[in-house]
């Protein structure tokens, strides 16, 4: 348990937290293991657990009958997968496929939320370090809709 | 006193008769052309400069040097079929020749790099114009700190150089990191946009110098990534791209601010210009 | 023979005065020296410049009255020469023509050959070059001549020409040359310099050499000397002239205002008024933007490329793939007027602005530059700061 401490509170997404807060997210934490291939989570399934990548990486596809399924952004370490644990219905909204041998730590969800409920103190220090990712990787996104290095529209 | 005779000046807009040598297909739009002048030598060029190049009886584009500067046997130009003078470049035959002025437009400060960690930054054709920078680190790589090379692209078809890329990531003094826009699962790289590699590689930020290559929409997106990670406004440089007619300041259409690009640039000081780069339609 | 050349120990600096008889005999020695001789004409109701021999085409007893987006020819009470302001050609026509064919290409088996075009034969002389045009000369003169490249053209056409300069008698409703620091008087770069001195009593042109050249010419000329009264005469033309401009241009600190107001509101005001027609950069003395054109002959065995004046009113002046960098008519208004007021002053030192006016005259909605220029100079704005981003 100490091991799994120290490692989770190592993590790039909880650098700098306080140790006193930190420690409490440990009973939601376990670690796992995704060979190259091996599916975190698929679109639609229950966003019940929440996951931190150690290393490797992961994939976010999209898919569509007939076509071959998209890669819309990959993840490796240090980096986080997801947020609709926080959103309720609390269903995936993609695909995440390990591409890579891939370790995670995967936080409960239901352990997370209720810890987050219960202490807003540690309620906001989630939040405010979940929120800028959130954006950045919306701002990414927007800027991957513009398709800037191809073929102008004629 | 009578009308004196005009005196003879050489003429920047005379272009002269080079030969294609060698034709590479890079992607399905994207050739690279060995050129070889018929009547001189081959001019020296800096990396990130640029030369004007005619197709006979369509017309004229400017297009970036491509390859090493130390090679003195041929200019290398990597060019995509865009529009009819770039198709018809593009489609140029071995043997065939082509026009030629320059080259023309200012450099990479890379001998200014020296003694810093170098972030080389580009996306889609981007690669082209900084792949003489690239030859140019990577032959006295000794004299820099950390070195990496992001690059990006739309998908993996889409990208330059990829074996180059494979090269150049095995060396132990160089850090590539290639991402795409999108892939099929068949990708096992990096998918997102050029700005997310700059936090998944080590260098030191106040002490780094970043040359950048792209689409102006990336150019601003990275710049502003780099700046946020802590590069200082006046070590960043990228290439712009305006339509360049006359490549020597005297056709006014590259006007960028009171930037002549194709003269004051392509390549530009980051914290000259990015006021202007945040202006729609400047 | 350069007209920037000032005067050496022998030129003759002392004014004189040339009657109307002298003012042929100038013309005929320009001819007689092999100049193609170039002053003012009436033609289409407008004063244009064009090729004489004779100085019965100049357009005598006639002026010029402009307003924004109005010009009309008016007769004078008087038979004065040169008693109008400036029409809607500029000097630039010749030293920097609207065509200009470049090159000739020639296939052949084994690729092709570049011939440049012979540059045109006779030099030209200017008669009645008004001090804003002369700031405009010496303007293109650094766009082409002064920077890391010349144009090769333009040096050949500009070192041959002689300047007969002409201190205005009248000044226009569209007049600011006194603000832009410009004129009236001609102070500089010319071969020699006219002041048409007319009422009831004479008809001269008290005359003086700038340049070697100028002073040369004038020794050969039928002239007599100019008392006191002449040269009275003369300087009150020009008090009566700088006191009739009919618009002003503040420029204390316009380039900092306009280059750090790209957004103001004022832009799309213009925009919605401007035609995008380019007329204001056709008439300005010191627009310089060119385009190509390669063109080849049926057969393709010639190919040539001409040179064009561009504007970047048109939209596709700023096209790179894509589309054009410009495509609102308010970016292009933008980039014009900062260009002239602002930019210029980076890329060349001074403003490109020399307040002739003809950008007023000559719109068809009647946008005036110098209101366009207050309004945003009356606003203040964040210093943006910048200045070129090269990378020395």
């Amino acid at each position: 348990m100490e091991t799994l401490e120290r490692l989770l509170l190592g993590h790039e997404f909880l650098a700098g937290i306080d140790p006193a807060l930190g420690r409490r997210l440990v009973g939601c934490a376990r670690n796992l293991r995704f060979a190259p291939g091996e599916y975190l989570f698929r679109e639609g399934g229950p966003a019940d657990e929440f996951y931190l990548i150690r290393e490797g990486r992961v994939a976010l596809e999209l898919h569509a009958p007939a076509r071959p399924p998209i890669v819309i952004e990959s993840l490796g370490g240090g980096e986080m997968v997801g947020a609709s644990w926080l959103v309720p219905p609390y269903r995936w909204g993609f695909d995440a496929r390990a591409t890579a041998d891939t370790r995670v730590f995967g936080l409960d969800a239901h352990c997370l939320r209720g810890k987050c409920d219960a202490d807003h103190h540690l309620g906001y220090e989630m939040m405010r370090r979940l929120l800028p990712v959130m954006v950045r990787r919306m701002q990414a996104a927007r800027q991957q809709m513009l398709d800037v290095y191809g073929h102008p529209p004629a | 006193m009578s009308a004196a005779p005009p005196a003879a000046l050489a003429d920047p807009m005379l272009p002269a008769p080079w030969r294609v040598r060698a034709v590479r297909r890079e992607t399905a739009d994207v050739v690279t052309l060995d050129l070889v002048p018929l009547a001189s030598g081959v001019p020296c060029f800096a990396p990130g400069q640029f030369n004007m190049i005619y197709a006979y009886g369509v017309g004229e584009v400017p297009v970036s040097l491509s390859g090493d500067p130390a090679d003195r046997s041929c200019f290398v130009h990597t060019v995509r079929a865009v529009g009819a003078v770039s198709a018809a470049i593009a489609g140029a035959a071995p043997g065939s020749v082509l026009g030629l002025r320059g080259p023309f437009g200012s450099a990479w400060p890379v001998d200014a790099a020296a003694g810093h960690d170098l972030l080389i930054v580009a996306g889609g054709l981007g690669l082209a114009p900084l792949r003489p920078a690239i030859y140019r680190v990577l032959a006295r790589s000794e004299r820099f700190g950390r070195i990496a090379v992001l690059y990006g692209g739309r998908g993996p078809a889409e990208l330059l150089f990829r074996d180059e890329l494979a090269v150049w990531g095995a060396r132990a003094d160089v850090t590539v990191a290639v991402t795409v826009d999108h892939a099929d699962p068949s990708w096992h790289g990096h998918v997102g946009v050029v700005p997310r590699l700059i936090g998944q590689i080590g260098f030191d930020p106040p002490n780094t110098v970043a040359l950048l290559c792209g689409p102006e929409v990336m150019l601003r997106f990275t710049a502003t990534a780099l700046r946020a990670a802590g590069v200082a406004a006046e070590r960043i440089h990228l290439s712009m791209e305006r339509n360049m007619k006359c490549a020597i300041g005297l056709c006014g259409h590259c006007q960028f601010g009171p930037d002549f690009v194709c003269q004051d640039g392509p390549v530009l000081r980051y914290d000259r210009i990015a006021a202007r780069l945040a202006v729609r339609e400047i | 023979m350069s007209p920037t050349a000032p005067p050496g120990p022998d030129a003759q600096t002392t004014p004189v005065l040339l009657d109307r008889a002298g003012l042929q005999a100038l013309v005929d020695a320009l001819v007689a020296r092999g100049f193609d001789v170039i002053g003012p004409t009436l033609r289409d109701g407008a004063i244009v410049y064009d090729r004489i021999a004779d100085i019965a085409a100049l357009p005598a007893g006639w002026t010029d009255r402009q307003e924004a987006g109005r010009y009309r020819l008016e007769r004078r009470a008087d038979a004065a020469l040169f008693g109008y302001a400036v029409g809607p050609q500029s000097w630039k026509r010749f030293l920097h023509p609207p065509e200009e064919t470049l090159w000739r290409a020639r296939r052949q088996d084994d690729g092709f050959t570049i011939t440049p075009e012979p540059p045109a034969p006779a030099p030209f002389a200017f008669l009645g070059v008004r001090a804003c045009e002369l700031h405009a000369i010496a303007i293109q003169d650094r766009v082409f001549l002064g920077g890391a490249h010349q144009d090769p053209g333009y040096a050949a056409r500009r070192q041959g020409a002689f300047l007969v300069a002409l201190n205005c008698g009248t000044a226009a409703g569209t007049c600011f040359c006194a603000s832009m620091g410009t004129g009236p008087r001609a102070e500089s770069g010319f071969d020699l310099a006219l002041t048409e001195l007319i009422d009831a009593a004479r008809h001269d042109f008290l005359a003086v050499a700038g340049s070697e050249a100028g002073a040369a010419l004038l020794a050969v000329l039928p002239t007599r000397p100019a008392g006191s009264d002449a040269t009275a005469a003369a300087e009150a033309v020009l008090a009566r002239t700088k006191a009739g401009m009919g618009r002003h241009l503040d420029t204390d600190g316009l380039k900092e205002r306009l280059q750090a107001n790209p957004e103001h509101p004022r832009w799309d005001a213009v925009a919605a008024r401007c035609l995008a027609c380019a007329n204001c950069t056709l008439v300005c003395p010191t627009c310089f933007c060119t385009s190509v054109a390669d063109h080849t002959d049926l057969a393709g065995t010639e190919a040539t490329r001409v040179k064009r004046w561009d504007s970047c009113f048109t939209a596709d002046f700023s096209f790179i793939h894509g589309g054009s960098v410009r495509a609102s008519g308010k970016s292009r208004y933008r980039q014009w007027l900062t260009h002239k007021l602002a930019h210029w002053i980076d890329q060349f030192g001074s403003s490109g602005c020399v307040g002739c006016g003809r950008c007023i005259a000559w719109c068809p909605v009647g946008i005036d530059i110098t209101a366009e220029a207050a309004a945003i100079r009356a606003m203040p704005g964040k210093a943006v700061g910048e200045g070129k981003g090269g990378n020395a």
